[in-house]
């Protein structure tokens, strides 16, 4: 990919050299903000940490409740994006196959979708599932809404997922007279199901990010939540509350920060080794 | 299902319009936009200091982070090696996906004392615009570092067979081939950055007014529903949603006009 870079050894490029300095210099307050983090992160962090509820509005004890929340908000997140995403993705490779317009439209509709600011989502999200369905301030409505958030890029990874499944394998599908629906969980399916993974993981790492979609649909309780109807409060709140609203908890919040990135940095790891796997399958076939 | 997908987007815009109903027809949207003062409780809607704010600050980012990021995909794209290139575009790809409350955090922990010291209270444009632009860098870096990929490869080897310098290459050849790809890009995070909430809402300062310097305090548009949404009711939160509505017309736009620049380029 890098142009230009061997054979020229004596050729004086200064414009290029500057910019790699800015480049390099650019990337400092990267480093300095992840090393304030894990300094400040690590004094505090422990075991108890982990394990024990907040105490003091989160002043003292740690985060375990916020982490049920959190996982708990990710688990109906996914159990909605999944099934609507994959369904979306399928017919989507499909449509831009036999009518091109319209799954160009619906493709463009989730760009556009995925670019709509997270606040307006949480906006819809209280209007949509915490007024009009009733489930109030609930991990319900909090993992919903996040779908809503999480679908377009579930469904373009599950799209480009299936784009690579060459045309021969279809023909010889049908060649062999496979019914559609053996096509589709025979073939389809199964050629998918790394692109799936790709897309789950996305997802999640996106969902764990979000803030603002949150504070209005699943809420800001901090006790252990007792049900899916419950309120509960996701990592990310927690960071945004100990540094707004409640003073002298900012130590915790930055232990809550390295565990959410932790979290992420573990997710971005796993997000390139099933991308190289997709990658290496679609090279193989 | 799948139209259930595509009708997602309807769907929101369809609800907030609904919430907001109320406060476009009595108030009229108009009222919005020349009113001069935001007090929704007593009648004066103006949404256009915060309207200023979300502006000012994401145009501010871009100034930083536009040629900074364009700076870091030529570096990745012409100099360094292919090892450190991918390093670096890994790099990018988890700053890419720190969460907002993160840069928010350490935006108010690190950056606003900072500023405090010499223009207090330190909370203003200044640090908020900061914020955005590292949160839009990796953005804007790997989706022009992409450009600079799909420019075609007899172009640059022209250029070299030519005899041109490697600087006139890169900004001469390679950077306008790439051009509608970088600003797609850079349209992108622009739409970001106007519809960041958390991390601008931690230290802009939320004071509703058009900022006279840099070191004063904004409210943007996004950070006012997050901070009003709690405690809103009636014809407030009915203000709310409008302007919702607003941040939605403004980033559909920005994406349509993305979408344009991508498909102008495949054709």
């Amino acid at each position: 990919m890098n142009e230009g870079t061997p054979s020229h050894g004596r050729d004086h490029s200064p414009v290029l050299r500057a910019l790699t300095v800015v480049a390099g210099l650019a990337l400092l307050p990267y480093a300095w903000m992840l090393g304030q983090l894990v300094i400040g992160g690590v004094q505090q962090l422990s075991w108890s940490f982990l394990t024990e509820a907040p105490r003091h509005s989160g002043r003292a004890g740690g985060i375990l409740p916020i982490i049920v929340s959190t996982l708990a908000i990710l688990g109906v997140t996914l159990a909605a994006v999944v099934p609507v995403g994959l369904a979306t993705g399928v017919v989507l490779c499909e449509l831009s196959r036999r009518h091109a317009a319209l799954g160009r439209a619906i493709g463009s509709s989730l760009d556009v979708l995925a670019g709509v600011p997270s606040i307006v989502f949480g906006l819809f999200g209280n209007a949509f599932f915490c007024v009009t369905l009733g489930l109030g301030f609930s991990l319900y409505a909090g993992g919903l809404t996040l779908a809503c958030m999480a679908l377009p890029l579930f469904v373009r990874t599950v799209d480009t997922g299936l784009r690579q499944v060459p045309e021969d394998w279809r023909r010889g599908a049908v060649a062999l007279g496979m019914s559609r629906t053996a096509v589709f969980t025979r073939l389809l399916l199964p050629a998918a199901a790394p692109a799936v993974g790709l897309g789950v993981v996305l997802s999640t790492g996106r969902a764990l990010a979000e803030t603002a979609a949150l504070v209005f649909t699943s809420g800001y309780v901090d006790r252990m939540p007792d049900s899916l109807h419950d309120s509960g409060r996701a990592l990310s709140v927690h960071i945004y509350d100990l540094t707004m609203n409640v003073a002298g908890a900012e130590r915790n919040a930055c232990a809550t920060a390295l565990v959410l990135i932790t979290l992420i940095g573990f997710i971005n790891g796993l997000t390139h080794w099933l991308g190289n796997r997709l990658l290496a399958r679609g090279i193989k076939a | 299902m799948a139209l259930v997908s595509g009708a997602v987007l309807f769907v929101i815009t369809a609800f907030v319009l609904r919430e907001a109903w109320p406060a476009l027809s009595e108030v009229g949207a108009s009222r919005f936009l020349r009113d001069r003062a935001w007090h929704p409780t007593e009648g004066s809607f103006g949404l256009s200091p915060m309207l200023v704010g979300s502006l000012a600050s994401s145009l501010g980012a871009l100034l930083i982070a536009v040629p900074v990021g364009i700076a870091i995909a030529l570096a990745c794209h012409f100099q360094a090696s292919e090892r450190t290139a991918l390093r670096c575009q890994r790099l990018l790809g988890i700053c890419g996906g720190i969460p907002s409350v993160v840069y928010g955090y350490w935006g108010l922990t690190t950056l606003v004392p900072l500023v405090a010291e010499n223009h207090p209270p330190g909370t203003s444009l200044l640090v908020s615009s900061l914020v955005l632009a590292l949160m839009i860098m990796p953005t804007v870096a790997l989706t022009s570092r992409a450009a600079l990929a799909r420019v075609p490869s007899a172009h640059v080897h022209g250029g070299h067979a030519l005899g041109l310098s490697r600087d006139a290459v890169a900004l001469r050849i390679a950077l306008p081939g790439a051009r509608s790809g970088v600003l797609s890009g850079i349209v992108l995070a622009l739409a970001r950055a106007l519809g960041e909430t958390m991390a601008v809402l931690m230290v802009s300062g939320n004071i509703v007014q058009v900022p006279g310097s840099v070191f004063d305090p904004v409210r943007t548009l996004a950070a006012n529903i997050a901070l009003e949404m709690a405690y809103a009711m009636g014809g407030h939160r009915a203000a709310l949603y409008a302007s919702g509505v607003v941040l939605i017309i403004i980033v559909c736009g920005l994406m349509l006009v993305a979408q344009c620049l991508t498909r102008g380029h495949h054709e």
